[in-house]
C-alpha cells in the first residue's frame, strides 16, 4: 500500500437510489453557486454592445437547451417539459428584459446585470410559502449559470463531450445535467445531495445508471481522476480502493450483471413454485412514478400504497379531490392488477398544527395511524370517500394500520360503513364489494387473530414494525439495533399463528415488510404459509426467481425444521446452508436488497 | 376591449411550471394581454416567473384579466385550461 494519496481506500457513505456496482474513475461536474468574475461600469456608448453580448450569451444558452432536448434519451422524455420551463425562464422579462434594462440604466455590465435580476427574482422566490414552487428557484439558478458562463466565455461543461468513461461526481444535478448524459460514457454518478426520492435517483433507474446521492462531502473528498468504487445496492462508495476491494467489487459487479441479465430474461415469468403454487410478488409503493418500475420488475399489482406522502407534502390537509384523484390514477395505471392501499399511517407530530401533540415521549407507541384517524375522524373520513370514490377505477382494497384489537378494527369500520352511506345518499358510485383489511404489525393483534379473522376480509403482516414492537427493539437505536432480527424464532411462530388463523377463517395472508424482499427469506415464508409477498420494487425479480426454484413442499420442510429451532442465529444458519444450495446467487444479493419502511 | 374572470385552481400541483409553460404558451397565439392577479398582487401572464411567483397552489382563486381585440377568444381558451386542470396527468 502507498502512501501517496490519503484518500486511499477511504469510504463514504450515501444513500442508493439506482442500484448496480461500478469501478472508474472520477469526473468532478462543478456545479457550484454562480460565480461572476468581474463587475465593472460601462460607458454609454458601450450600452448597444453590451446588450448585444447579453443576448448572444442568452441566444446559445437557448441553442444549448434544445439541443439538450434533441438528444434526450427515449425514456426521459417525460422529463422534457423541465427543459421548455428553463427555455421560459431564459426567455423570461423579468430575467432578460429586466438585466437589459439595468444595463442601460445602471451602465453596468451584462454578468452583473443578470446576476442583479437573478437576485431579485431570488428574493421573490424566497417569500413562497409553498416549497414546491419556491424550489424552483433552482430552474432560476440553472439557466442564469448558463449564460454566465456563456458571457465569461467558460468552456461550458458539457456532459456529452466526455470522451472517456467515468463516473460523475457533482454537488447536485439537475434534471438537464443528468438527461443529457451520454450514457455510453458515463458510468455512474454520486452527489453530495439529493434524498432517496430526487429527481436525479428516478431518471438514473431509468437510464439504468448506478447512483448514490447525499453523500455529502463527494465533491470535496473526491479529485478528478480518482478511482471509485460506487455500489448503487448499498450506498457505498470507496475513493481509491486497494487492490483487495477492487478485487472484491469486481467479483461482485460481474456476479452483479450475470444476475440482471437472467433476472432481465425471466422476471416477468410467473412465481410459481416447481410444484406449482402461485404466490403473487407484488411492489410496496410510495409515489405513483414507481408504477413503471413495478411493471419493469415483473411485480403483480402493489401490495402496499403508503399514502403519506399527500399529507407531509402540503402544509394543510390536502383536500379530497386530490386524494382522489391520486388514488384513482394508481388504481388505472396498475389495473388489471390489483392495489392494496393503507390509511393513513402518522402521528399528529408529522401533521403540524393544529394535531401536533408534544408531549409524547414515545410516539411509537403513541398517537398515530388508526388510533390518530379514530380521533381525527374528519380527516379520516375525507380519507375514505377519497378511496371508496377512485375504487371504481381498478381493482382496489383497503386497509387499516396499527390495528391492536378488534374494537379498534370495529370502530374503523363503523366510520366506513358510515361513508358508505353518505356516498349511497348522494348517490356517488363506489365498489360495493371493496375488500377490506388490516395490518398486523401489533403484537396483541397476533394473539388476537383468530377473533380478527372472523371480522376482516385480509390480513398484511407489517414485519418492520412488529418486530419492532414484539422483540422491544428499535432499529434506528444504535444501541438495540442488533436485536432487530427477522429470523428470531419468536417472530416467525408469530407469522404462523395469525396464518393458522386467516386458514382456519379462508382469508388471505401477506406480507408486507423488508423481510418479503429478502431472497433468503422467501423458503421459509412460503413455508409459513403465506398467501401474497409485497416488496421494493427492485427486490422483485430475486423474489420471483428465488420462488421458481423451490418447491412448496421443500419449503414447508424448511419451515417445520426452523419453527423448532431456539435462536436467531440457528434460523440464519439453517437458512444460510439451505440457500446456499438451491440458490447461490441469494447470498451477493444480500446487500442489493434496499431499505424500506413499511 | 377588456374582460375579467376568476378560476379557480383545481390541479394537484398548482400553477406549477407545467402549468404556467401552457397559459404561456396559449398567449402566444392571441395578441391580447394577460394579467393574474392573486389577491392584491397583480403580474405579467407571460413569464413564466412571475406566474411561478404568484404562487397559487391548489385551491387558489386567480383573477385573470385580459386586454385586447381577442380578449375573448384567449378568455376561453384560457378557461378551458383551468377546466382540464392543464392537462395534468402525472
Amino acid at each position: 500500500m502507498t502512501m501517496e494519496n490519503q484518500n486511499e481506500n477511504r469510504e463514504l457513505r450515501g444513500i442508493p437510489v439506482s442500484p448496480g456496482i461500478i469501478i472508474g474513475k472520477a469526473h468532478l461536474v462543478d456545479r457550484s453557486r454562480v460565480k461572476i468574475s468581474y463587475r465593472y461600469l460601462i460607458k454609454s456608448e458601450q450600452i448597444e454592445d453590451e446588450i448585444k453580448r447579453l443576448n448572444d450569451a442568452v441566444a446559445a444558452m437557448e441553442d444549448r437547451l434544445s439541443e439538450i432536448k434533441n438528444r434526450m434519451p427515449e425514456k426521459a422524455r417525460d422529463h422534457s417539459y423541465i427543459l421548455d420551463s428553463h427555455m421560459m425562464i431564459l426567455k423570461d422579462s423579468m430575467l432578460t428584459d429586466s438585466s437589459i434594462e439595468k444595463i442601460k440604466k445602471e451602465k453596468i455590465n451584462a454578468e452583473w446585470a443578470l446576476k442583479k435580476s437573478f437576485d431579485e427574482i431570488s428574493l421573490i422566490f424566497s417569500q413562497i410559502d409553498d416549497d414546491y414552487i419556491s424550489r424552483r428557484i433552482s430552474d432560476v439558478e440553472y439557466v442564469v449559470e448558463g449564460v454566465l458562463r456563456n458571457l465569461s466565455g467558460e468552456q461550458q461543461q458539457n456532459l456529452n463531450k466526455i470522451n472517456e468513461r467515468v463516473i460523475i461526481v457533482a454537488r447536485d444535478l439537475s434534471p438537464s445535467d443528468t438527461s443529457e448524459l451520454n450514457i455510453g460514457k458515463v458510468m455512474g454518478f454520486i452527489t453530495d445531495g439529493g434524498g432517496k426520492t430526487s429527481h436525479t435517483g428516478i431518471l438514473a433507474q431509468a437510464l439504468n445508471i448506478p447512483a448514490v446521492v447525499g453523500l455529502e462531502s463527494a465533491t470535496t473528498m473526491v479529485q478528478e481522476g480518482d478511482l471509485l468504487v460506487v455500489d448503487g445496492n448499498s450506498g457505498k462508495v470507496t475513493i481509491n480502493p486497494d487492490d483487495e476491494t477492487i478485487i472484491f467489487y469486481q467479483e461482485k459487479q460481474l456476479k452483479d450483471e450475470e444476475y440482471k441479465s437472467s433476472i432481465a430474461r425471466t422476471c416477468h415469468l410467473p412465481s410459481v413454485t416447481m410444484d406449482g403454487h402461485h404466490v403473487p410478488v407484488r411492489a410496496n409503493i410510495e409515489f405513483m412514478e414507481e408504477i413503471t418500475a413495478v411493471r419493469d420488475y415483473g411485480g403483480e399489482g402493489i401490495g402496499l400504497y403508503r399514502t403519506e406522502f399527500l399529507y407531509l407534502r402540503s402544509k394543510g390537509m390536502p383536500p379530497e379531490d386530490e386524494l382522489f384523484e391520486n388514488y384513482k390514477e394508481v388504481a388505472e395505471l396498475i389495473f388489471p392488477d390489483p392495489v392494496t392501499i393503507r390509511t393513513l399511517d402518522l402521528g399528529g407530530d408529522k401533521l403540524g398544527p393544529p394535531f401536533k401533540t408534544t408531549d409524547e415521549i414515545n410516539p411509537a407507541l403513541g398517537l398515530r395511524a388508526i388510533r390518530f384517524c379514530l380521533r381525527e375522524t374528519a380527516i379520516f373520513k375525507c380519507q375514505l370517500r377519497a378511496i371508496l370514490r377512485a375504487s371504481i377505477y381498478g381493482k382496489m382494497q383497503i386497509m387499516f394500520p396499527m390495528i391492536s384489537g378488534v374494537q379498534e378494527f370495529l370502530d374503523a369500520k363503523t366510520i366506513f360503513d358510515e361513508v358508505k352511506r353518505e356516498l349511497n345518499e348522494k348517490g356517488i358510485d363506489y365498489d360495493r364489494e371493496m375488500k377490506v383489511g388490516i395490518m398486523i404489525e401489533v403484537p396483541s393483534a397476533v394473539t388476537m387473530a383468530d377473533v380478527l379473522a372472523r371480522h376482516v376480509d385480509f390480513f398484511s403482516i407489517g414485519t418492520n414494525d412488529l418486530i419492532q414492537y414484539a422483540l422491544a427493539s428499535d432499529r434506528i437505536n444504535e444501541h438495540v439495533a442488533h436485536m432487530f432480527q427477522p429470523f428470531h424464532p419468536a417472530i416467525l411462530r408469530m407469522i404462523r399463528h395469525v396464518v393458522l388463523a386467516a386458514e382456519e377463517a379462508e382469508i388471505p395472508v401477506a406480507l408486507c415488510g423488508e423481510m418479503a424482499g429478502d431472497p433468503r427469506c422467501i423458503p421459509v415464508l412460503l413455508g409459513l404459509g403465506l398467501t401474497d409477498l409485497s416488496m421494493n420494487a427492485q427486490s422483485i425479480p430475486m423474489a420471483k426467481a428465488m420462488i421458481r426454484s423451490i418447491s412448496m413442499k421443500e419449503a414447508r420442510l424448511d419451515f417445520l425444521k426452523v419453527i423448532s429451532l431456539g435462536t436467531a442465529a440457528e434460523v440464519h444458519e439453517y437458512i444460510d446452508q439451505r440457500i446456499k444450495t438451491v440458490f447461490p446467487e441469494a447470498i451477493f444479493a444480500e446487500n442489493g436488497v434496499r431499505r424500506a419502511s413499511a | 376591449m377588456e374582460i375579467e374572470r376568476s378560476f379557480k385552481v383545481n390541479n394537484s400541483l398548482g400553477l406549477h411550471a407545467r402549468a404556467a409553460a401552457r397559459i404561456i404558451e396559449l398567449g402566444k397565439h392571441f395578441s391580447a394581454r394577460l394579467y393574474l392577479r392573486k389577491e392584491d398582487t397583480e403580474v405579467d401572464g407571460d413569464g413564466i416567473l412571475s406566474i411561478l411567483s404568484l404562487a397559487c397552489t391548489k385551491g387558489t382563486t386567480v383573477k385573470a384579466r385580459i386586454n385586447g381585440e381577442d380578449a375573448e377568444a384567449f378568455m376561453e381558451a384560457l378557461e378551458n385550461l383551468f377546466v382540464n386542470k392543464f392537462g395534468e396527468k402525472l
